[in-house]
């Protein structure tokens, strides 16, 4: 498999998550899921061990386009929607640069989503972070496309009339890769996600179920109460059982429709999670499971397959072309075609 | 039977058939052909937007005018000596360009009850008289073709189809064409098909031996090779010396260049041409839209690539918030347009420049961008490397205005020494002792630093937010913004230090009237200032290439003629913002029909102004 940061040079110096903090206030509300993924960010990258110079964050316009300004690294806070795009031509044409997006569900899934589904068809070496709070912060409380029907916010006193996008299907759909769900409180696993999707060769999508406490606050409460999170979060593992809840006693096994259905664990046949599966039918079947009121939603790397990169393909034309033809010579270019001379 | 040879220092010759029967084509190889020859040359294709129009009728006719001669010539004519009309459709809708006496060619098979009636033709035009006026030489094409090629081993629809290679054989012959190239051409065109490939080669020369033996055409004409500076050439079309332009100034600045585009007419074939030349490391991205396409090219351009993004008229408008972004961000960027009729989606297929407000303007905040634009379709070449280099040198998006006439149509082009081509230097920021101030600027140019990632130490963050002088971080301090607003104009309004003044061509440097052009329509301008002369007129002529900044001396030029003639096609953009600018009264002239100016119709106008 190829390594998408092999030509991203190495720092020989022991790194710190100090070494990735800027000088600029975070501006961010107080309680916002968006220090959480910033310190795990900051915290994993020394992981990486990567110069600081050759890692870029790009992002677009919402509260979690920000980050770039409080990472010390090279980065560029885009326009609305537009990062993945930008991305892609600064990925595309820079091998030596590990390149990560940074955007929110509004940024995305609504006036980006175009620039979502083709970063993710085209498999581009980018990772990018999409911090879910089903909400728009902020324009200060509209309602996103991640929200659930019916809700009230601002803009719809009399709740919301739209069905909300699931990311990890669309993402599937789109024929990512890679699509990971986390969520900000649980840095562990954030930073488990983040390292599959570091080094994933091509496009990584990571959803973030992260909580804006101002405008959607407890959106996630069932993944997070210590009452309720073991009871509704199922883990997935790649080659592992899909069994979870509280006590362990659940798992779950493919229907007779073909979709999934939570059963008893000790009940034969249950599903092994298979991340690498080249089809993608298992990995959007569980992405299905999730619902907005959270009965039970995976967490994990729900498909993680390999699939040449589009700069990498880019670079090999580029190359076979120079292989084959010799490089490029201006004077031979322009004489080229039919001439003719006058003395 | 021996022929008359008769010379002609000039003739426009116009190709129009069906969109399928490859009229495109058939000029384009008779061009190449006339450019072998060394004529002086210049064309105009015009074809309907849909790519098979409903057959036989009026929206469906595409045609290719050609005019070469043994002289220098600008445009490519106003009305055509010979009309090659493949069907009804074609003659109706061509025949109202013809001037008395003119040459007629008309392919009689096509000529049905059925076919005439489609256009409207209450009776056979070629036998009712109304075509009196002009020689007209009636031939059965199809059937001649179908004829030459009855012993080959392909369809009766593949002869017919090769019709237009015995036209391009007759034309060919009846013009004195050099014929190897073309057979050439079509030995590589059909490699694959080569029953087709021999029955085309077949048609062609059939067409060429019966304008030998035939007498309906008992004159055949010269016209000699043109007197033109000594030198290499080639024959160019617009969208291709952009093209190479653009290659130009990646060797030249030795940026990478990176294209982000998105399909669209006319601008498509810049895209195709560039896809074609990835050993000169060219990368080639045909984006999900327009707005991707400019944000890949600005994300290159921040990884230190020449980014580069190609459009027309509407693509522009989807573009423009990337646009005012690489103002904010201060990365350099290429975007060019080849404009086209509008509003909107307008006449995809037809020339207009109306789209020098939205250059200039067309985007939220005060956002300057440089702006030029190329005169003739090899100044295509020239006006992309310009481009380049102000992109480079100032960090600033730069907008490249061509048009649809520029694009398809082409000229011989005398091939530049590469060696005298203008250097572009990246001089990307190094690190230095002090930190690092990305905002920080170039005294002379007051560029900013180009710092791309990679570059260790120098680790910054740049985007649309307002950003503090020098440091760039973010700031909504009302003084900074109004400084940081003003820094920006200053760059753009500074490049005037950096472009040549503008040349007036007043011979004897007595005329009182002035025709200021800028794009496209160089030549029809020319032609017609030309026309003025030769008739005892005194006219002076200037061209922009650069509309923002303008030349530093354009007040003083506009300010030394009595009256100032701009003629545009929109409805006087250029003319508004002189008028903003100078407080110079021009006259206008202004026709927007989604075709070049006519020669004569200029000339008759600048004769009026200087008789008023």
């Amino acid at each position: 498999m190829s390594d998408p940061l092999a030509l991203v040079p190495k720092d020989p110096e022991r790194q710190t998550a100090k070494d990735f903090k800027t000088d600029q206030e975070v501006r961010w509300c107080p309680g916002c899921g968006d220090y959480a993924i910033l310190a795990a960010v900051q915290g994993f990258l020394p992981e990486l061990g990567l110069k600081r110079e050759n890692i870029v964050f790009v992002s677009g316009i919402g509260c979690s386009s920000r980050f770039p300004y409080y990472m010390n690294t090279y980065g560029f806070h885009s326009i609305h929607g537009r990062a993945p795009a930008i991305a892609t031509g600064l990925a595309a044409s820079r091998p030596d640069l590990s390149v990560w997006v940074v955007t929110g569900d509004g940024d995305s899934l609504s006036i980006g989503g175009n620039h979502l589904i083709h970063a993710l068809r085209r498999n581009v070496n980018l990772k990018i972070l999409l911090f879910n709070n089903r909400i728009y912060g902020l324009t200060k409380g509209q309602y996103s496309p991640t929200s659930e029907v019916g809700k009230i916010t601002k803009s719809t006193p009399l709740g919301s009339l739209d069905s909300p996008f699931n990311p990890i299907s669309l993402a599937i759909g789109a024929e990512a890769s890679f699509v990971a769900r986390t969520i900000d409180s649980d840095r562990k696993h954030l930073q488990s996600v983040l390292r599959e999707a570091a080094t994933h060769n091509g496009t990584a999508l990571v959803e973030i179920y992260q909580n804006c406490n101002i405008f959607n606050d407890d959106a996630f409460a069932p993944l997070k109460s210590p009452e309720t999170r073991d009871d509704v979060t199922i883990r997935l593992e790649h080659g592992e059982p899909v069994v979870f809840g509280a006590n362990r006693d659940k798992a779950l096994r493919r229907s007779v429709s073909g979709s999934l259905e939570v059963v008893p664990a000790d009940s034969p046949d249950i599903l092994v999670h298979d991340a690498k599966n080249p089809d993608p039918s298992l990995a959007f079947a569980l992405s299905r499971l999730d619902s907005p009121a959270f009965e039970h939603t995976p967490i994990g790397i729900f498909r993680n397959v390999e699939r040449p990169s589009y700069d990498e393909l880019m670079r090999t034309q580029i190359d076979e072309a120079i292989a084959q033809q010799g490089p490029g010579d201006l004077a031979g270019l322009l004489g080229s075609g039919d001439t003719w001379r006058i003395d | 039977m021996t022929k008359q040879v008769r010379q002609l220092d000039r003739v426009i010759i116009r190709f129009a058939g069906d969109s399928g029967d490859g009229m495109q084509l058939t000029g384009d190889r008779f061009t190449q052909e006339t450019a072998a020859f060394g004529n002086d040359l210049s064309t105009l294709p015009n074809f309907p937007a849909e790519i098979r129009a409903p057959a036989g009728t009026l929206p469906g006719v595409s045609s290719f005018q050609l005019h070469f001669a043994d002289h220098d010539i600008l445009t490519p004519g106003d009305a055509p000596n010979v009309l090659v009309a493949m069907n009804p459709a074609a003659l109706k809708a061509n025949v109202g360009d013809l001037p008395r006496g003119a040459d007629l060619i008309v392919n009689t098979d096509e000529f049905t009850k059925r076919a005439l009636a489609k256009v409207g033709y209450a009776a056979n035009p070629l036998e009712d008289g109304s075509l009196d006026e002009y020689r007209v030489h009636s031939l059965p094409l199809t059937s001649m073709t179908v004829k030459a090629l009855e012993d080959f081993d392909i369809s009766k629809k593949d002869a017919e189809r090769a019709k237009n290679m015995f036209a391009l054989g007759l034309l060919s012959w009846l013009y004195h064409r050099p014929t190897e190239a073309t057979v050439r051409f079509l030995e590589v065109k059909f490699a694959k098909k080569p029953e087709i490939m021999k029955a085309n080669i077949a048609a062609f020369q059939a067409g060429w031996n019966y304008g030998e033996t035939t007498e309906s055409f008992s004159v055949s004409y010269e016209v000699k090779p043109a007197t033109l500076p000594p030198g290499l050439y080639r024959n160019i079309s617009g969208n291709m010396a952009l093209a190479y332009g653009l290659i130009a100034a990646s060797v030249r600045s030795g940026l990478p260049l990176f294209l982000g585009s998105y399909p669209i007419t006319p601008a498509s074939d810049i895209l195709h041409e560039l896809s074609k030349h990835k050993r000169f490391g060219v990368r080639t991205f045909q984006a999900e839209d327009e707005i991707a396409a400019v944000g890949a090219a600005l994300g290159a351009s921040f990884g230190g690539a020449l980014g580069v993004t190609t459009t027309s008229g509407p693509g522009l408008a989807l573009k423009a918030e990337t646009v005012g972004l690489g103002v904010a961000t201060e990365l350099p960027l290429v975007v060019i347009d080849v404009q086209r009729a509008g509003p909107s989606t307008g006449m995809p297929t037809k020339t207009e420049q109306a789209d020098l407000l939205q250059a200039m303007y067309g985007r939220n905040g005060e956002a300057p961008v440089p702006v030029v634009a190329p005169r003739t379709p090899s100044d295509c070449f020239a006006t992309a490397v310009e481009a380049a280099r102000l992109a480079v040198k100032y960090r600033t998006p730069v907008i490249l205005l061509s048009d649809g006439y520029l694009a398809n149509g082409s000229e011989p082009w005398q091939l530049p020494d590469v060696d005298a081509l203008p250097e572009i230097d990246p001089a990307f920021a190094q690190p230095g002792e002090e930190e690092f101030q990305p905002f920080e600027r170039d005294p002379e140019t007051l560029a900013r630093p180009w710092a791309v990632p990679g570059t260790a130490g120098l680790e910054h963050r740049i985007g649309g937010i307002e950003k503090a002088d020098g440091s760039g971080n973010i700031s909504y301090d009302p003084d900074n913004h109004d400084l940081m607003v003003r820094l920006r104009q200053a760059k753009i309004d500074g490049i005037a230090r950096d472009i040549a003044p503008l040349a007036v061509d007043d011979p004897d440097g007595d005329a009182r009237v002035l025709v200021l052009g800028w794009g496209g329509t160089y030549g029809a301008i020319t032609a017609a200032v030309r026309r003025v002369r030769n008739s005892g007129g005194e006219v002076a002529q200037a061209h922009l290439r650069h509309l923002n900044p303008f030349p530093a001396n354009l007040e003083e030029v506009l300010r030394s003629y009595d009256k100032v003639i701009v003629p545009e096609i929109n409805l006087g953009q250029l003319a508004l913002i002189l008028r903003g600018r100078f407080l110079v009264d021009v006259i206008g002239y202004n026709r927007v029909r989604g075709l070049p100016f006519k020669a004569e119709e200029l000339a008759d106008v600048i004769r009026d102004v200087i008789n008023s």
